[in-house]
């Protein structure tokens, strides 16, 4: 097995005396699908920024293979070298797509901003490109001049899908990306996903309360609770036959439809 | 700025009533008082060495409402010397309010000489248009901005635009113009069109239009610009690279006039339309009054 692609230590955060991260490690290896779930509350999105390096953890460390082989703890990059990396190698999927995305830039333009930035000077390419991606995240080529605004929820998070991936990402992150959609959309961003990461490879670290879309999306899975990771395993055997009492109540808590 | 560059009267002293050289009795020269002066060429000098940078400054209320150029009057007050010539051009033109009140605001504080010609003057305060006459050496162009900062239109935050400029993250810029030619099919955008300076920091020339971008490029004169409300200084200096965003398959171009100007018949500069009648009848003419006005009386000579 290779050396995992990103790897936290001992990551904690407080927010006053209040602890919303307390020592969490966890590895995630290229082509695999990382679930954290838990209850509202549990750290999770907290901890998705202490990874994301958008918030500076009181202790720990993140360490991030780059592309050249090198892996670096993300408090040594400079602003100017995490941003980059941020555009380029790694992908966030907000959970509210306003976050992620230009409102008043048509979808194209949003697809095309990380090619821009990353120095792409073709008008011609870079609309190619953008008519690609939105074809891949099933978005009508006829919508690619219309701003996310005219959007629904679906599509908006299918278009910020296409707008991280096209710079060809190893890690994407993703907060809560189906909260808030109904669930036959939901059910086919859910299929989306998991063809593209599979397809592309890519390592995916995916914040969810859902534990429907855990085991549908997700190899393994971290169960959090108060700040702290209190199970980890693999996706069917921490759902199937958990250890940890909370897990246990957090399973037997689902409906079954 | 006074040939030697220093300023004319240093210290904070009060000025004496009747002094030479001012006409307005109880006002210094080119109003501000020497303080503020130097505080703004401090804020100048900072725009000089970091080309494009916005300098913040610690802009005045000036005696006419801010978007009637409160910014370019302050960087022109500031250096003002008494061997100044001042220009004043509003679109272009000598001769219209905006252009007539400060040309007088400064005759009446100061007491220097204005003129309309562009080779004759020393300093040029601009509104819009950039002369057609190619600027010389010694020559300061001063711009009244009203938003000094490019990216706005796509980062609405002032901590981010900063940190977007520091790090020279400008990928967002051409966001703005990939808009244009989806929706348009070509770059639409004709003023305030962004411009690279030196190599390094993304500025916005706004709002002069676009046809006058290539004349920033490589001037001979020192161009300032000066954003009041925003408080904000930035400049290029003599001979610096300017260079006019755009895409490789779709080049900056300047806009083009398939007429000349109906009244001096001149190609290649930058016309107005003027509206001569009421059943539809019109003109385009140049927008440069001074090289209009010159080539007409050289016609008929």
């Amino acid at each position: 097995m290779s050396a995992p692609l990103l790897s936290a230590h001992g990551l904690s955060k407080a927010y006053g005396n209040r602890l919303a991260c307390a020592g969490i490690d966890l590895d995630v290896t290229e082509g695999e699908v990382l679930a954290i779930v838990g209850e509202s509350g549990s750290g999770k999105s907290t901890l998705l920024s202490l990874l994301a390096g958008e918030l500076a953890p009181d202790s720990g460390h993140v360490r991030y293979r780059m592309r050249d082989g090198q892996t670096q703890d993300l408090a040594d990059l400079g602003p100017a070298e995490l941003r980059r990396l941020m555009r380029t190698d790694w992908g966030f999927v907000r959970q509210d797509a306003r976050q992620g995305l230009r409102m008043a830039v048509s979808a194209g333009g949003n697809v095309g901003e990380r090619l821009m930035g990353m120095g792409e000077r073709h008008y011609g390419r870079i609309r190619g490109q953008a008519l690609d991606w939105l074809g891949r995240v099933e978005i009508e080529a006829g919508r690619v001049d219309d701003p996310p605004s005219q959007f629904s929820g679906g599509m908006r998070q299918r278009l910020q899908i296409a707008r991280n991936l096209v710079t060809g990402p190893r890690l994407v992150l993703m907060d809560e990306p189906t909260s808030g959609l109904d669930v036959s959309v939901q059910a086919r961003l859910l299929d989306l996903i998991r063809r593209l990461s599979a397809e592309l490879g890519l390592a995916v670290i995916i914040v969810t309360h859902d534990l429907a879309v855990a085991r549908l999306l997700s190899h393994r899975i971290a169960v959090m609770r108060a700040g702290r990771v209190i199970e980890t395993g693999l996706t069917d055997q921490v759902l199937d036959d958990p250890e940890h009492a909370y897990t246990q109540l957090l399973v037997s808590s689902v409906l079954a439809a | 700025m006074s040939a030697t560059g220093i300023p004319e009267r240093v210290g904070h002293l009060p000025p004496r009533k009747g002094e030479e050289g001012s006409s307005e009795a109880g006002y210094n020269f080119a109003y501000l008082d020497e303080g503020t002066k130097r505080m703004i060429r401090r804020a100048i000098l900072k725009a000089i060495a970091v080309p494009g940078y916005q300098v913040p400054f610690a802009s005045r209320e000036m005696p006419m409402p801010y978007g009637w150029g409160t910014g370019g009057v302050q960087v022109t007050a500031a250096i003002l010397g008494r061997a100044d010539v001042l220009k004043v051009i509003d679109q272009g033109a000598d001769d219209t309010t905006n252009a007539v009140s400060i040309r007088r605001f400064f005759a009446r504080t100061s007491g220097v000489a204005t003129t309309t010609r562009t080779t004759e003057a020393t300093i040029i305060q601009t509104r819009h248009r950039i002369p057609e006459t190619p600027l010389s050496e010694g020559q300061t162009l001063v711009y009244q901005v009203p938003i000094p900062e490019p990216l706005r239109f796509l980062e609405p935050r002032e901590t981010e635009t900063r940190q977007l400029h520091a790090l020279a993250e400008y990928g967002a810029m051409h966001v703005k113009l990939y808009e244009d030619i989806s929706r348009h099919g070509h770059i639409a955008t004709t003023y305030a069109y962004p411009v690279e300076v030196a190599g390094r920091y993304v500025m916005d020339p706004s709002p002069t239009p676009k046809f006058d971008n290539p004349k920033m490029d490589d001037c001979p004169a020192l161009q300032l610009f000066g954003a009041g409300r925003e408080r904000r200084i930035y400049a290029v200096p003599p001979y610096t690279r300017v260079r006019s965003l755009d895409f490789e398959d779709h080049p900056f171009r300047v806009q083009e006039f398939t007429a000349p100007c109906a009244l001096c018949g001149a190609r290649g500069h930058y016309l107005d339309e003027v509206v001569t009648d009421d059943s539809g009848g019109r003109m385009y003419v140049c927008s440069d009054t001074d090289i209009c006005e010159t080539r007409v009386a050289e016609a008929t000579r």
